[in-house]
């Protein structure tokens, strides 16, 4: 069984987000690393970079996989968990804490509550 | 077409993740690829590696079949000696690779193991010749009947060593004997593809069940995810990747087995091989290490000053290293170690550089 915190929202495509309004933190689901297996590396945009929901941000890569990361929301980048370059594996141990991606300053309320609610992406999940 | 499963796949058919591979259905990872890379490097996995194929080839003639249609010397085998050797064409590029056992209880009767998925073709090779050349020798395809598992780590011998009557402590590798392992009649050989010591344990596939259980109580098992990382980081050859007749095609010598090549025997490919020796090659398969975050892989490109001068056949983040790594054809004149080049990853050319191989220090 996966980890699927009820505290933040999903995209079908396995990234999550948490938001307090202004601010998103953007990452991967338990089931998406465990689905990738050892990640070995993260190509991340910029802080100031601006992404978009739907749209391609970064890559994460296993030993056994490449995988493009899809923006679950958009605005403009504010902070990358750096801590991510030198310890990949942090994806698979704490997806939903240490494991963070990005910080991303968003604008639009909407679009973050266009995406599957904890329950809605447990099912496809399952 | 369905992919072939395994004999062993109901056995661990909940415990792994499934990747098709030479059309077959096989284990890609058990618990963590990293975990069981970490094993077989410090202590001993299992790998069910029933997919390969076995060919065994008697009568007559058969020693003269096999050194006309492999490129190294049959005749210096003894009867319970093995050695790695490539099937070529007429061009000499290489078909497939493959080790070649004389079995350990006759002079003419030899087993040799293709590639998963090229057992039918290897198998048709060697009737098609034997039929043209006349040659009086029996060749079957037993590739159904047969499973492998291999055994590797630096703890093998004594994994082995508990499941068999027989004392495989004396064995040098490749060498091959008959034993009871876990009470099924067996080939036992000390061989294997990852760069530690091991045994490759070869039964009927109706048997297989009791010898993986017998192991996988005190060895990991691992799957096709680390058997390629292990592989890679030796710097060895993955047939249909490193080399392929029609998507990489390469000579022995290109792809740096020009020792497998033995030129005073007669095989096909060897008169196209002899000239490849006296001329020698313009591009040289090599090992990089990658300076620059960044995971090289198959089919990328190796530029040299902004000129695309090559191309990756296998990359990956070495666990051992912990660096990213990489093997592919780069021209001769730049393949000397520590010349400089770059990989491009995704569009971003990250700076590499030419190392011997194997990439980590051979046991």
């Amino acid at each position: 069984m996966f980890e699927v915190p009820t505290d933040r929202k999903y995209q079908e495509s396995h990234e999550y987000a948490t938001t307090d309004g202004e601010t998103a933190t953007v990452g991967i689901t338990d089931f998406a690393q465990d689905e990738l297996g050892d990640v070995v590396f993260v190509e991340l945009p910029a802080v100031g970079d601006e992404i978009s929901q739907g749209e391609e941000f970064g890559v994460v890569e296993s030993i056994k996989a490449v995988s493009d990361l899809y923006a679950p929301v958009s605005g403009t980048v504010t902070a990358v968990n750096e801590d991510l370059f030198d310890r990949p594996e942090l994806v698979n141990e704490e997806p939903y804490g240490d494991g963070w991606m990005l910080e991303v300053e968003v604008g639009d309320d909407a679009e973050f509550d266009e995406l599957l609610s904890a329950d809605d992406y447990r099912e496809q999940t399952e | 077409m369905a992919l072939r499963k395994p004999p062993l796949y109901d056995v661990y058919a909940t415990d792994a993740t499934f990747t098709g591979f030479g059309g077959w259905d096989m284990p890609v990872e058990f618990e963590s690829i990293r975990a069981e890379h970490e094993a077989v490097r410090d202590s001993v996995g299992i790998f069910d590696v029933s997919h390969m194929g076995e060919i065994v080839v008697s009568g007559p003639d058969a020693t003269l079949l096999m050194q006309r249609l492999t490129s190294n010397d049959v005749e210096a085998l003894s009867p319970g000696e093995s050695q790695y050797s490539a099937i070529t064409d007429e061009s000499g590029v290489i078909v497939d690779d493959t080790i070649v056992y004389r079995l350990p209880e006759a002079e003419d009767r030899y087993l040799f193991v293709p590639n998963a998925g090229h057992d039918e073709a290897a198998y048709r090779r060697w009737v098609d010749h034997r039929d043209e050349w006349d040659l009086d020798s029996e060749v079957r395809n037993e590739t159904d009947a047969w499973a492998m598992v291999a055994v590797q780590g630096p703890d093998a011998a004594e994994a082995v060593d508990h499941a068999t009557d027989a004392d495989v402590a004396p064995l040098s590798w490749g060498d091959v004997i008959r034993a009871d392992v876990a009470g099924v009649g067996s080939l036992v050989s000390r061989t294997g593809y990852t760069g530690e010591d091991g045994f490759e344990i070869i039964c009927p596939t109706d048997e297989v069940e009791p010898v993986w259980s017998d192991f996988a109580a005190d060895c990991t098992p691992c799957g096709l995810g680390s058997r390629d990382t292990l592989r890679t980081e030796m710097g060895f050859l993955l047939s249909g990747q490193d080399f392929d007749p029609d998507s990489e095609p390469r000579t022995p010598y290109e792809a740096g087995i020009g020792w497998t090549v033995a030129l005073d025997t007669d095989f096909v490919g060897r008169d196209a091989l002899a000239t490849v020796a006296e001329e020698g090659v313009e591009e040289t398969f090599v090992g990089l290490l990658l300076r620059e975050r960044g995971i090289a892989r198959h089919g990328h490109e190796i530029v040299d000053d902004g000129d695309v001068v090559g191309h990756v056949t296998s990359g990956t983040m070495s666990p051992t290293l912990g660096e990213p790594i990489a093997l592919g054809y780069v021209p001769t004149s730049l393949s000397e170690p520590g010349t400089e080049l770059s990989v491009v990853v995704r569009g971003q050319e990250k700076r590499a550089e030419i190392v011997t191989t194997p990439f980590i220090e051979d046991n």
